[in-house]
């Protein structure tokens, strides 16, 4: 059985459809093969960051409704061996599906996926409920923002008590000159205040509109830094030992923290 | 005493921390109505055993000082139960 992970954050515009762009086409750099759903349904995007808007002919509404099996909906990435996606449906909202079905859908995924990566939209309403039913882990995605963190300790609270072991922290958007100059919340600092385990720390890059721009996940990009935080990750995910790669911002203090990332308590 | 780190101003970090610090014990600590009605019925329940206590007068509340936060009842007894000291 593959594992289903479901990225969120409470708060909108942190980076959580970029991140699942960018962590599945890492996984499947390294072979693995995985399914990416958009369960924001009604305002869809993961297919426009892929690049793979215009081969949408069935969505996640249409397989949940029976119209259409999963295997003909999905979109398989030509350019990325092993990576799919099941898009969102566009004229529909949160209410055509519900968690049970996307238990159900996530479920048949993972017999056939390594990963099943689901893309929670924003909010703790019908959408989140529908994002994380089939999940058995939790990716938090935030900015060092006040709002972002609030919304994501709030996030860690819902998830929690739906029985999440351990959901992990996705810092994105970290800008170390700010940080340097004591104008934005470091690593520890997040790590203090959310009291979850950090998966990665994902810095600030230009590089990341540009490739949104052209829908060319920019974890394909060897020299984008965004894109090596990216397959570090998913690297993590696997359950290799990769120290934060260095932000000039005493990264040798935070390699202690990501050396208790091991994969532990995942299920089968 | 470092007088420097007294009169500085904090920087944006400390006062975002200090704030998120603040906000979330609120956020962490809401609890429903709901919840407070059941906590209010078995305090009532668990000193009905060997007090009198006067149900109308019964306030549970929760405050929020500082970095803390208290479960406050106000019990009003109306006489101790016969027995109930043994």
């Amino acid at each position: 059985m593959g594992e289903v992970l479901v990225v969120t954050s409470g708060k909108g515009g942190v980076g959580k459809t970029t991140a699942v762009a960018n962590i599945g086409t890492a996984l499947a750099a390294l072979g693995k093969k995985v399914c990416l759903i958009d369960a924001d349904i009604g305002l869809r995007n993961l297919d426009v960051v892929l690049g793979l808007e215009n081969r949408i002919v069935y969505d996640l509404v249409d397989v949940v409704d029976g119209i259409c099996e999963w295997r003909k909906a999905l979109i398989r990435d030509k350019r990325f061996e092993g990576l799919h996606l099941l898009p969102a449906a566009q004229t529909k909202d949160k209410t055509a599906v519900n968690p049970a079905q996307m238990k159900a859908l996530c479920g048949e995924l993972a017999g056939d996926f390594d990963y099943v990566v689901v893309d929670c939209p924003a909010g703790i309403e019908q959408g989140f409920r529908n994002a994380i039913a089939g999940a058995n882990r939790a990716l938090i995605v935030s900015t060092p923002e006040v709002a972002a963190v609030r919304d994501a300790d709030r996030v860690v609270g819902l998830l929690e008590a739906e029985g999440f072991q351990g959901p992990k922290l996705v810092i994105n958007r970290l800008r170390p000159a700010m940080v340097r100059r004591g104008d934005m919340m470091d690593i520890d600092d997040m790590i203090e205040i959310l009291a979850i385990e950090l998966l990665g720390v994902v810095p600030e890059d230009e590089k990341i509109v540009v490739s949104t721009n052209r829908g060319e996940p920019a974890s394909a990009d060897l020299s984008c830094r965004a894109g090596q935080a990216y397959r570090n990750i998913a690297r993590r995910l696997e359950g290799e030992m990769v120290p934060l790669m260095s932000l000039d911002i005493e990264a040798g203090f935070f390699n202690r923290l990501v050396k208790r990332l091991f994969r532990n308590g995942t299920n089968g | 005493m470092d007088l420097q780190k007294f009169f500085r101003k904090p920087s944006s970090k400390e006062v975002a921390k200090e704030r998120l610090r603040l906000v979330l014990i609120q956020d962490r600590s809401a609890v429903s109505p709901q919840l407070m009605d059941r906590v209010r019925g078995r305090i009532l329940e668990a000193v009905s055993e060997f007090l009198e206590v006067d149900e109308q007068g019964l306030e549970v509340n929760l405050n929020h000082r500082e970095t803390r936060v208290a479960l406050v009842a106000n019990i009003p007894i109306r006489k101790v139960k016969r027995g109930a000291g043994l």
